[in-house]
């Protein structure tokens, strides 16, 4: 291969979402990440340029990159979730673009769930107001794992440090209170290009790396070896042709941790273990597979498993319970109410359950809890007891995103109601401070 | 203060997939997922690079069993030659087994009308949405990128569609996690879009490092077009070149692979898939930009065209 090509094939991939309020220069940041990396090609700036001259607009909005939707445009504000790529000689990037609107939680909370770092964008004038505070505790809850808190506009406040260093201050102390291991904290201007894509020139006082340099140097995967070994099985692939009268394995995605050949597993829920004999690793025949590759394992023994079971290392496999207790967030219109009868889809398993309780619902703006609730409305995060018909084999979202998070979903539609994550979090206790300071010293990494 | 991170070189991590790999894993993941939940899933395939990805991609979810899909393509009257012999060629290499619904056929059966601008990529909804409902389809996978087009970047990689395969991109599902929301009413499909996360580079990367074969007019090769509103059309009995409009033999290739009324080539000298993928990387305009007349007829044309049932 040329060295162009071999180049792009091994650089890694980062998920990442953005955050901001609508005035807080969203569009531009990520305008500029786009534009500044040369991933906005000509047609593209074309139309965008076309479309702005044809509104009235002197300058080319940048919105209009992001804003795929005739009513997003006609709007001039994000209504859903719109996935943006761009790519450096370093690494690939999938961003999240998600709208401010406190109405679109539920979409902020899309775009966080598969997000392995969130920019939370900040107005340097006005520093950290509610809507930050919002922000903040939606990625704290999904346990993004790294946080970027973008000071931007600092050209507005000609580039003083006191003021960066007073809002970083700030959102570190309450984003710690929340659990967030690590947060970055950059000062910008997103119109000028401060800090975006260029190191700036106008403050000296700042050694930390630029937004891009930041994203492009973030590790992406985590040690393994804290990890619990986890692999939901998808489908049981038997061929049952001459060439492979035998055959027979699970296919999946590693959700967690590495299997090896030679390993004790356990199948849940049966409880039925055996050992791993081959991994087939699409196509090449590997002896250890790490999440999230998609294998398929084989076993010595020939047991009974189908989809929707797990297999876990037999020295650290994961209780079963029909009783899910969780923190949730509704993303359906209609309400989820006490007594509901639902759906609960976690990992390949899709089993009955019946929502016994809502304990309490939380304020994102001041994390206040409301005690028993009965029911929660779009955009609501609560805590919810849930009772399911099958056991399951459930971890806690602190130690994994993949098996600990699930939906409640409306039979009689299937619309998607809930998005579940189960144990505690900061939004089980009615003093948020207190379980913080037992979060800290939880695991933070999966 | 230290609000600053320290971060290590995300590269020296042994465990770290290269991007492709990671969008390969998912991509599978996809698949299985379908092949899981659902009674009677499709793959649209084209012979373009999309859908020959796509169907790599399942031959290697499902090894060493074969692909548990039908494939189905719409053949809109226009296609290229090359790529429905390699269609053919495809289909019976891995013993799979192929539904045709004919743009053609529907014309000459009066139950659709040719377009005055002689473009037939908007008229093959309605065979594609009737074939669903005949086959009684309830997974249809398409090849579509959200990096394509700005209506396509809002598109879920599960994607319900009610019982006239309408998108209403107002009323979609929040799709979490890897958590696919797949179940529908009797008489609904979901479209699945395996390769959503996927660019064009990804695409033409994969192919190179998987060795995919593909036809050949995606590589630079002499061929006989004539230019129209700014593309290079290849003539013939489709309806080019017209009064005024003069063939000339050049050195092109093609990006896409679609309807040839519509569908342009473009100038180059990349016969190799490495110079192809120089070529993409350096290119300053996207794929669809560059050679799709579709798209260019509104700013909203892709977000019409998905909402009456096309993907």
């Amino acid at each position: 291969m040329t060295v162009i090509s071999e180049q792009l094939s091994t650089t890694t991939l980062l998920r990442f979402a953005t955050a901001g309020s609508v005035d807080d220069g969203k569009s531009t940041l990520v305008g500029r990440l786009l534009h500044d990396s040369k991933s906005v090609l000509t047609d593209q700036l074309e139309a965008v340029e076309h479309a702005s001259r044809s509104r009235g607009q002197e300058a080319p909005d940048l919105a209009l990159l992001t804003d795929g939707l005739r009513a997003e445009r006609e709007q001039g504000i994000t209504i859903d979730v719109a996935y943006r790529y761009f790519a450096t000689p370093r690494r690939r990037f999938i961003l999240a673009d998600t709208p401010g609107h406190v109405q679109y939680t539920r979409n902020m909370v899309t775009g966080a769930s598969t997000a392995e770092l969130a920019v939370v964008l900040v107005d340097a004038r006005n520093g950290v107001v509610e809507q930050t505070r919002r922000h903040a505790a939606v990625a704290a809850l999904l346990r993004v794992p790294h946080a970027v808190l973008a000071v931007n506009k600092m050209d507005l406040v000609d580039y003083a440090e006191p003021v960066f260093a007073a809002i970083a201050e700030e959102f570190t102390a309450y984003a710690a209170s929340l659990g967030v291991p690590e947060i970055t904290a950059i000062p910008i201007s997103a119109l000028a290009g401060d800090n975006v894509v260029e190191p700036s020139a106008h403050m000296d006082w700042y050694g930390g790396p630029t937004v891009l340099e930041h994203l492009e140097t973030v590790p992406v995967s985590h040690d393994l070896t804290a990890c619990h070994a986890r692999f939901p099985v998808q489908y049981v692939i038997r061929p049952q042709t001459a060439e492979h009268p035998d055959y027979r394995g699970y296919a999946g995605q590693i959700a967690a941790g590495a299997f090896r050949v030679g390993e004790a597993v356990t199948v849940l829920p049966s409880g039925r273990t055996s050992t791993v004999t081959a991994i087939d690793a699409l196509g090449d025949s590997v002896d250890i597979a790490w999440a999230p590759q998609s294998v398929t394992i084989r076993l010595a023994d020939d047991i009974d498993i189908s989809r929707g079971d797990l297999i876990a290392p037999t020295d650290d496999a994961p209780a079963v319970t029909q009783d899910v207790e969780a923190t949730v967030c509704h993303v359906a219109d209609e309400p989820l109410t006490v007594g509901q009868r639902v759906l609960l889809k976690h990992t390949t398993r899709t089993v009955k359950a019946i929502v016994k309780d809502i304990p309490s619902r939380l304020t994102l703006d001041d994390l206040s809890q409301h005690p028993a609730p009965g029911r929660l409305v779009a955009n609501d995060i609560g805590r919810v007891v849930v009772r399911t018909a099958e056991p399951l084999a459930l971890d806690a979202y602190a130690d994994s995103r993949r098996t600990g998070s699930f939906l409640l979903i409306d039979p009689a539609d299937g619309t998607t109601l809930t998005a579940g994550m189960a144990g505690a979090s900061f939004a089980a206790a009615a003093d948020p401070q207190a379980t913080a300071t037992a979060a800290e010293d939880a695991e933070w990494d999966f | 203060m230290t609000t600053v991170a320290t971060v290590s070189e995300g590269t020296g991590n042994p465990y770290a997939l290269s991007h492709l790999d990671s969008l390969e894993s998912e991509a599978v993941h996809i698949f299985r997922e379908v092949a899981g939940e659902f009674e009677r899933p499709v793959i649209l395939f084209s012979g373009g690079k999309d859908s020959i990805v796509m169907l790599h991609l399942a031959l290697k979810a499902f090894a060493p069993a074969p692909v548990p899909f039908t494939l189905l393509h719409v053949d809109t009257g226009h296609n290229f030659p090359e790529v429905l012999e390699y269609r053919d060629r495809t289909v019976a290499r891995h013993g799979l087994r192929l539904h045709v619904a004919s743009v053609q056929e529907y014309i000459d059966a009066g139950k659709l009308r040719e377009r005055p601008d002689g473009t037939r990529n908007p008229l093959q909804t309605v065979p594609l949405t009737e074939a669903i409902q005949q086959h009684r389809f309830d997974a249809v996978f398409g090849g579509g990128r959200r990096d394509e087009e700005k209506a396509r970047a809002k598109e879920r990689v599960f994607s319900l569609r009610d019982e006239f395969s309408q998108w209403d991109p107002r009323r979609q599902r929040p799709e979490l996690w890897q958590l696919y929301n797949g179940r529908h009413a009797p008489g609904e499909h979901v479209r699945v879009f395996p390769i959503s996360n996927w660019t064009e580079l990804d695409v033409w990367q994969y192919i190179a490092r998987e060795g995919i074969e593909l036809p050949e007019i995606y590589f630079a090769h002499d061929r006989e077009v004539f230019n129209r509103s700014g593309m290079w059309l290849t003539a013939g009995d489709w309806g080019g070149p017209k009064e005024g409009e003069r063939v000339e033999t050049r050195q092109v290739r093609y990006r896409t692979v679609g309807d040839m009324s519509c569908t342009g080539a473009v100038d180059s000298d990349a016969t190799t898939l490495d110079a192809v993928i120089t070529e993409i990387a350096a290119s300053r305009l996207t794929e669809r930009g560059a050679t799709r007349a579709d798209d260019k007829m509104s700013e909203a044309a892709m977000e019409d065209r998905k909402r009456e049932g096309y993907f």
